[in-house]
């Protein structure tokens, strides 16, 4: 890659970023949100406890500490249904984003890796640090577990980027691209893990669920911060993620492409 | 008297004029009420996983946490279907738009409830009346008639109590636009908690959001009159059958709160 | 009594502004002081001034949407922010960049809704709106959802939802903003009949010195929160709107030109913006007199703004 190119990359992630940081009041309310339901979530699945000892492996700090970790993930991987690019299609402005000398998706991933780093940071480590100050949880072996956790939300990051650039694209074909966003929204809540731990499920849903790239988003990135998974395994985790991302990348780009193609034929 | 009729009538009028609009995008519409019914379902969904993992969740079975989940969404839907818009109302004062509503001859609060009606909503009160059908279909519940007045009273004085904390929250608006998302944590967060039995929450989060925003009058005393099953929490009886009382005292407490944040932004600047 | 009184009216805010990085100062912003101004029944008043001298904040305490500092205030005998409601059924409002109509209703929705809201009996909306829609052209877009009209329009159909359960009284924003020169004129024609067969009070805030021209027969000019000129519309045409501008681009840099009828205001390289008053001498013979002493380039002629009237005036006033 050359030089000036990630130098765009970086303009872009900053621009991302600062988006985000203007608006602090907005952040603020955020966090409580995030953090009343929080307690909320935690003491529900707490609850789960007071029957059993272990469940799937977790056992209640483990499974609070899933909780809070959760609500700190919510806004980095934005499990709401995302339309910035779909809205840019409709528009029509998509078209001005084609002349630029960076491909629209890559721009587009740049500026939302910085979003996440400030989602991250502002709405990321408040709910877990409150969650840790009332509850008992689970924290990373050492250093290296906190890398490679590190390491795991980026790439969880990028694979729900990908996801979201997929369901956004569907705005070349049809008007309301507004169907294809609600279901993105719903399977991304459900199986990623987000609304109760995958592990948790039915076997025969959690097999669905395996099959599909959602865990990677927040099942997985939290199993490696509880411990749950160690040693080759994070590995593990952390190459089946990247192998969504590549995957996922590669199904939007392409369909872009296809997008972009019927645009020019069919004068947008 | 006629007041009233008249806003009724006008009332109904506006939302005629909206459903024919909305009816008119038939693709999007059957789109927007599936996924409404779809997203709400998630929640369902999730109360059905737990109890794949256990047969009771703070004393209470999956078919009686159906039923708390049903009124207490049944409830929320249709709160969320005349008042839903309630978010928007930021946006609203800060386009300078409230303003359009102090000049003409209605009551602003009257304006800002009717000002929107999105028929789609009816996604989720699909989704409540199918869980409430399971659960009262599983549950064989010893019926009398004050059981099922309380169970009929259930609903309306849960669409007052979270029409009239909506109401009550969004006032923050008046006084700071960016901030508004503060609100989510009463009105979602509110609705999320009356889903499930209140008991398993910790005692600072039941009185908080529980007793003094009072979800839990919503489904929480009402089901454990209708089921004829002692208050895990050991609460006087009175009041299982306090809901309709608590809903018309935060109806007049969401009504002062609004005319003084009126007040408040007629005296600051529009 | 007037139909409209404002006594000693004051409005203050409170702007928070920042103040470096953590503090925050609180300054208060007269926005208007010590007005006071009477309007009787069936005048056209103009309202003027530059941006952000008061006149929206003005109107706001007229309407009931803002309460004064200070002051008293009275519209139709009623004070605006305690009687409201009962004000608004007597008054039509229209602020032009705000849209009050149902954004994702047909145009014929709006007006429906508000008739009911305004409890206009039927056979007397159906012969108000025939009048609206005809002095206004609306049936082209009558059908049209709001959000699909052009501003002119828009405009249009704001102006009808004002009148359409005609009211005593009207305040007007700007209501011929983006307007074309044909349905402006329809728009002061519909106002002046208002004004003539119904006694139509009319307040106007507008920058279109043509608007004040057809229509006004008194003028309030309001600076920095102050009134600075209450009189009537000749009075002001004779000091201020005989005045031309004539704008000329010379071959080559010059001294101010000395002309017969003409006073240079400005020089900037080779352009002069030369003043004259039009009952003295036009714009033509003027450039002839400029062209006998320099070579003449290019002109142009300006029109005095509501801006240059309003400084002018305020300089003039000024103790």
């Amino acid at each position: 890659m050359r030089l000036d190119t990630l130098r765009l990359d970086w303009e872009l992630a900053r621009r991302g970023y600062a988006r985000y940081a203007a608006y602090p009041a907005a952040t603020v309310a955020g966090v409580f949100v995030n953090t009343v339901f929080g307690f909320m979530r935690a003491y529900i699945l707490l609850a789960l406890f007071e029957q059993r000892d272990r469940i799937a492996g977790y056992d209640a700090s483990a499974t609070v500490t899933y909780v809070w970790l959760g609500q700190a993930l919510i806004m980095s991987i934005y499990i709401f249904g995302w339309q910035d690019l779909a809205l840019r299609i409709r528009s029509g402005d998509i078209a001005g984003d084609l002349i630029r000398p960076v491909h629209p998706l890559r721009a587009s991933l740049a500026f939302d890796l910085g979003r996440a780093l400030y989602h991250s940071i502002y709405r990321g480590l408040p709910p877990l640090l409150i969650g840790a100050l009332v509850f008992r949880l689970v924290l990373p072996a050492g250093p290296l577990e906190w890398l490679a956790f590190a390491v795991s939300v980026l790439l969880a990051v990028v694979v729900s980027y990908a996801f979201r650039a997929i369901y956004n694209v569907v705005a070349f074909w049809t008007t309301d691209h507004r169907g294809a966003m609600f279901l993105g929204a719903i399977a991304v809540n459900l199986f990623s893990g987000f609304i109760v731990p995958v592990a948790f499920f039915p076997d025969w849903l959690a097999a669905i669920a395996r099959a599909t790239p959602f865990p990677s988003m927040v099942q997985l990135p939290i199993d490696i911060f509880i411990g749950r998974a160690t040693g080759v395994e994070v590995l593990g985790i952390l190459v089946v993620q990247l192998g969504w991302a590549v995957v996922l990348l590669f199904v939007a780009e392409r369909l872009f492409a296809f997008g972009v193609r019927r645009l020019v034929v069919q004068g947008g | 008297m006629a007041e009233l009729r008249q806003s009724l009538s006008l009332y109904r009028f506006l939302i005629a004029a909206r459903v024919r609009a909305q009816l008119q995008y038939r693709t999007s519409f059957a789109i927007e009420t599936v996924a409404a019914f779809l997203i709400s379902f998630l929640d369902f969904v999730a109360i059905l996983i737990i109890f794949s993992n256990v047969t009771q969740l703070g004393a209470w079975s999956v078919a009686e946490v159906a039923l708390l989940y049903a009124v207490a969404t049944l409830a929320f839907a249709f709160t969320d279907l005349v008042i839903g818009h309630l978010d928007g109302f930021p946006g609203l004062i800060r386009d300078g738009n409230f303003d359009l509503m102090l000049v003409r001859p209605k009551g602003t609060l009257f304006q800002v409830v009717t000002g929107d009606f999105q028929l789609r909503r009816l996604g989720r009160v699909a989704q409540a009346l199918l869980v409430l059908a399971y659960a009262l279909s599983a549950l064989s519940i010893d019926w009398t008639p004050d059981r099922a007045l309380v169970l009929a009273l259930a609903v309306p004085s849960g669409v007052l109590i979270y029409g009239s904390v909506w109401v009550a929250v969004i006032c923050v608006a008046f006084w700071t636009v960016e901030g508004r998302e503060a609100a989510n944590a009463f009105t979602y967060g509110g609705a999320f908690l009356a889903q499930y039995p209140i008991n398993i929450f910790d005692r600072w989060l039941r009185t908080f959001l529980g007793y003094v925003v009072p979800m839990a009058f919503i489904a929480y005393f009402p089901a454990l009159h209708v089921l004829g099953k002692t208050d895990p929490l050991g609460l006087p009886a009175v009041l299982q059958v306090a809901s309709p009382a608590v809903a018309l005292a935060a109806a007049f407490i969401a009504s002062v709160v609004w005319r003084f944040a009126v007040r408040h932004y007629q005296s600051a600047g529009g | 009594m007037a139909l409209i009184e404002v006594e000693g009216v004051a409005k203050d805010f409170v702007v928070h502004r920042a103040r470096g990085r953590f503090r925050r100062e609180r300054i208060t912003v007269h926005a208007v002081q010590d007005l006071t101004f009477s309007v009787e029944r069936g005048t056209i008043l103009g309202y003027i001034g530059p941006n952000g001298a008061g006149k929206s904040t003005t109107v706001k305490m007229l309407t009931g949407i803002l309460v004064p500092t200070a002051g008293r205030v009275s519209v139709g005998g009623l004070v605006p922010w305690d009687e409201r409601i009962a004000l608004a059924r007597r008054m039509g409002v229209m602020f032009g960049q705000r849209v009050q109509l149902w954004w994702d209703l047909p145009l014929v929705d709006s007006l429906e809704l508000l008739r009911h809201m305004y409890r206009v009996p039927a056979d007397r909306y159906r012969d108000t709106l025939a009048a609206l829609r005809e002095a206004l052209d609306l049936d082209p877009f009558i059908r049209t959802p709001v959000r699909q009209l052009s501003l002119g329009q828009r405009i249009r159909g704001e102006l009808a939802a004002a009148m359409l359960h005609d009211p005593e009284i009207l305040f007007l924003d700007e209501p011929t903003i983006g307007l074309d020169v044909v349905a402006k004129q329809r728009v002061r024609e519909l106002l002046l009949r208002a004004n003539r067969e119904r006694g139509v009070t009319v307040m106007l805030t507008t920058h279109d010195l043509a608007d004040i021209e057809r229509l006004c027969s008194r003028i309030l000019i309001i600076d920095h929160g102050r009134l600075i000129y209450d009189g009537d519309v000749n009075a002001l045409k004779e000091r201020y709107g005989t005045e031309r501008v004539l704008v000329v681009d010379l071959e080559e840099p010059q001294g101010p030109l000395v002309v017969e009828g003409g006073r240079v205001i400005k020089v900037e390289g080779p352009r002069q913006w030369i003043a004259f008053e039009r009952s003295r001498t036009n714009a033509a013979q003027l450039a002839a007199a400029v062209a006998t002493r320099a070579s003449l380039r290019d002109l142009t002629v300006e029109e005095p703004e509501i801006d240059d009237v309003v400084r002018r005036i305020y300089l003039e006033t000024r103790p």
